[in-house]
């Protein structure tokens, strides 16, 4: 078990350059001088606009930037943005900011997402069950903006039940509404996808022997059923901790959440490359690292589940 | 969740207190504006992209703040007329050369006293190539700016300032400019204490300055807010009248828009396009609409095939005279801007609305069409031939007006007009500074300091950074030099205006229309007014 967690953390170093190298490269690549744009709708002073470009080794090629980038991680420096901040310090800002904001709709999704498969997958083909899958489907229709500014007219602004945008400090009463436009899509995947894996595990042999034991309705229903169905939910859920985190950037627009989506929507159209980097590469070490969480949980989901190395 | 349980309280114990004293010392009437003065004002704000420095600073996020912690020689008033802060007296007796006496006393909100040596340092500052300072080019009238802002140059004085004592210094231009003092105002001319010299980085994140507001100690939060409280020692002309204002940082205008109708936000300085056809009706009476010193033009390269000469020339004012100003405002833009009358803009001082010329402003189709015919006479138009008005598609909602403008050439002119988008702002500067147009292109101006010659000498001088059109014409350009040696601004300006008849004839731009800055207000505040340049003017604003 140690040895296979091992094995994983090691693979995170390929994943690591490579992300760097690439997103580094594909900022490099944007079309457009980020110096000049950093002058707006006045000339370009070119004084100024050169001694800036060496601050930011920007007059240097991109292999000798990308190894200046890597040789400034290695020595805890990230480098600055263009607005002359230590990118770590930035971080520190949006990170948490995004994550509560991620959490909070991860736990939304996967308590209601669970509770209600479970329930329509137990009432299959009731009302219960047509009412849930109508209403799930509607909600995977609507694209997520339209269902954020209209929660926001509804919910904020007409029967103000909660600020239409967030306030200083992101305080968790706040990021109510947006973790639930943000977990909305993904509550019904999860529902789906419960209800599916609970009706398969409803007629397996093992279900029926369990009844046939004598063992009490709603031990059957939460020991024998539904751990047994949540493996592809949990697959799902560990999967999408990454994309929640990554995918705010149209929740945190609508509500003006300080996080992650705004601030690495600034650096890419500004062209700051290290800002960039550092924001994806941490992206992608979150979405590696809960997977590792989501393949160890297996285990203690389905015991007949072992690590080997 | 508006009210945390404790501001409830808090706020039900200051109700009680509020009504006992009021039994108690019967109707006392603190004056009217007693209690409002304290309260903190919510105005909406975008995240400042460099460190707060004055010379470093120009996009309207840090601007605003920097306007605000920060007074310099000269302000401006809301109809944009020059009034001293610091400075006693600018003089001059040849336009060129400027003695400076600020007022003594000054300082700092750290306690150090401002000096004729924190101006002539701070510019210093702001002109060295060194310091990468992005406003530096504000200083490139000033002798010894060349030496300072070449590139690698390690010089970091101009020559051309001389501290003369504790409160008096001199300045040196390279050549007469009669409006140089109206620049003062501008953000880059703003002293510094000592310490911002010495370590700008750490001081761009909490400025220490001398104008009507300080930042407060919870100050910048990054993507957050900024908080700003007044400054007791201001004594100047815009007296905080409020107990702060805090800038809430928002991402898009929409997100703002929606706080302001559910009276989160205070002041939303400008409506966001998805609202303007209905923010009257949300706001009611708390809304404003007020020109500011910006324009919008066409300008037609002399370099095009049949836009130069005499031919050219009657073209440009069939063009003009096709074009059904009030018609565009009022459609597209729910009379959201102001038809032009000439090249400048009406907030500025010195401006003329009925200037001899400004007819060829004015629609007239019959005219437009004789007009044409004369230059058809002189040099045939191909009537297969289309006339593009290049416009950027990123941002700015230009698509609507430009076809608009399309639609009445061709329908007033008969001949083909159509639009010819870019993707980027850039790709369209692009090819206009390189002068590889192949039709008009569309050409805001929006004005740094309020000075009429701001809008004609970078824009229509010969050579100029901003001449799209490559205009050319001797006689206009010894006006603007006759202007710029005037010995008062008064004086320039009138000049300044001959030189503007020159322009309303030959039209190398075809003059559109004035901006407009539309914005609103909650419930919770009052004596909401816009500066010359569209900003709202915070210091004022009360809570009711």
């Amino acid at each position: 078990m140690a040895s296979y967690i091992l094995k994983r953390f090691l693979q995170l170093i390929p994943v690591f350059l490579g992300a760097t190298f690439l997103v580094y490269y594909l900022v490099f690549s944007l079309p457009g001088d980020p110096i000049a744009a950093l002058f707006g709708d006045k000339p370009v002073n070119p004084a100024v606009a050169a001694q800036l470009r060496t601050q930011y080794h920007l007059d240097q090629p991109f292999i000798v930037q990308y190894l200046l980038y890597l040789k400034g991680i290695f020595t805890l420096d990230l480098g600055q943005d263009f607005s002359g901040r230590p990118i770590a310090a930035v971080l520190g800002e949006v990170f948490p900011v995004t994550a509560r904001l991620a959490i909070m709709a991860l736990i939304f999704e996967a308590f209601f997402g669970i509770l209600f498969g479970l329930l329509a997958g137990l009432r299959k083909g009731k009302f219960f069950d047509g009412t849930v899958l109508v209403a799930s489907l509607i909600v995977i229709g609507i694209p997520i903006f339209v269902l954020g500014f209209l929660m926001q007219f509804v919910i904020g602004v007409q029967l103000k039940w909660a600020k239409p945008t967030v306030g200083a400090g992101a305080p968790i009463p706040d990021l109510i509404l947006p973790a639930l436009v943000l977990g909305l899509v993904s509550f019904a995947y999860v529902l789906r996808l419960t209800r599916t894996s609970v009706i398969e595990n409803m007629n397996a042999d093992y279900v029926r022997t369990a009844t046939a034991k004598g063992l009490s309705r709603s031990r059957v229903v939460t020991v024998h059923i539904l751990r047994n169905s949540l493996i592809p939910v949990v697959t799902f859920l560990g999967a999408d901790l990454g994309s929640l985190m990554g995918g705010a950037i149209v929740t945190e627009g609508i509500f003006n959440v300080p996080g992650v989506g705004n601030r690495l929507y600034r650096a890419v159209l500004s062209g700051e490359g290290p800002t960039v980097v550092s924001i994806v590469t941490l992206l992608v070490l979150v979405y590696v690292i809960a997977n590792l969480v989501v393949d160890l949980l297996y285990a203690w989901l389905d015991p007949r589940i072992r690590y080997d190395s | 969740m508006r009210f945390s349980r404790t501001s409830k309280a808090l706020g039900l114990a200051a109700i009680a207190a509020l009504a006992l004293t009021a039994c108690g010392g019967g109707s006392t009437n603190s004056g009217s504006g007693g209690g409002n003065a304290s309260a903190v004002i919510t105005v909406d704000g975008s995240e400042p992209q460099n460190p707060l420095m004055p010379a470093g600073t120009n996009e309207v996020g840090g601007g605003k703040i920097i306007d605000l912690i920060f007074a310099g020689l000269v302000s401006y008033d809301s109809s944009g007329k020059k009034v001293n802060e610091l400075a006693d007296s600018i003089t001059t007796t040849d336009a060129q050369n400027y003695t400076i006496k600020i007022k003594s006393g000054k300082k700092f909100t750290n306690g150090e006293a401002i000096t004729a040596k924190s101006f002539v340092d701070a510019w210093n500052f702001g002109a060295a190539a060194k310091n990468a300072q992005l406003s530096s080019i504000f200083f490139e009238g000033i002798q010894g700016f060349d030496e300072a802002n070449k590139e690698g140059s390690t010089v970091d004085t101009m020559s051309g300032l001389k501290v003369v004592d504790e409160t008096t210094f001199t300045v040196a231009l390279t050549q007469k400019e009669s409006d140089w003092p109206l620049r003062l105002g501008y953000s880059a001319f703003m002293p510094l204490p000592s310490g911002a010299i010495k370590d700008p980085k750490t001081y761009g994140e909490k400025p220490v300055g001398d104008g009507p507001y300080k930042m407060d100690d919870s100050g910048w939060q990054h993507n957050v807010q900024i908080k700003l409280i007044p400054n007791p020692d201001y004594d100047g002309p815009r007296k905080a009248k409020n107990g702060g204002l805090v800038f809430k940082i928002y991402q898009n205008d929409d997100a703002a828009y929606q706080d302001l109708v559910s009276d989160n936000l205070d002041v939303l300085q400008t409506i966001p396009t998805s609202a303007i056809a209905n923010f009257k009706k949300d706001l009611g009476d708390r809304t404003i609409e007020k020109p500011y010193a910006g324009n919008q033009t066409i300008a037609i390269p002399y370099y095009l095939p049949g836009w130069s000469g005499e031919a050219g020339k009657l073209r440009r004012q069939a063009i003009s005279m096709a074009i059904d100003r009030p018609e565009i405002t009022k459609v597209i833009f729910s009379n959201g801007r102001q038809p032009a009358t000439d090249f400048t803009a009406p907030v500025l001082s010195g401006y003329d609305a009925n200037l001899p010329g400004s007819e060829n402003l004015k629609f007239d189709a019959a005219k437009a069409k004789q007009l044409w015919a004369q230059a058809d006479a002189i040099q045939k138009w191909d009537p297969n031939q289309t006339f593009t008005i290049a416009y950027n598609a990123d941002k700015g909602g230009h698509k609507a007006w430009v076809e608009a403008v399309t639609n009445q050439l061709k329908n007033n002119l008969g001949i083909k007009a159509e639009g010819k988008p870019y993707a980027t702002f850039k790709e369209a500067r692009n090819d206009a500074t390189k002068g590889t147009l192949t039709g008009a292109i569309r050409a805001g101006w929006q004005a740094d300091y309020p000075s009429l010659y701001n809008f004609l000498g970078p824009i229509y001088a010969k050579g100029a950074g901003s001449n799209d059109a490559r205009y050319d014409n001797p006689a206009f350009d010894a006006m603007l030099n006759k202007g710029l040696g005037a010995t008062s601004v008064d004086e320039g300006n009138k000049i300044f205006n001959q030189a503007q008849q020159i322009l309303l004839q030959d039209l190398p731009a075809i003059p559109l229309w004035y901006q407009v800055a539309q914005g609103g207000w909650s419930t919770k505040v009052t004596n909401v007014d816009y500066g010359w340049d569209g900003v709202p003017l915070y210091y004022n604003i009360t809570a009711k």
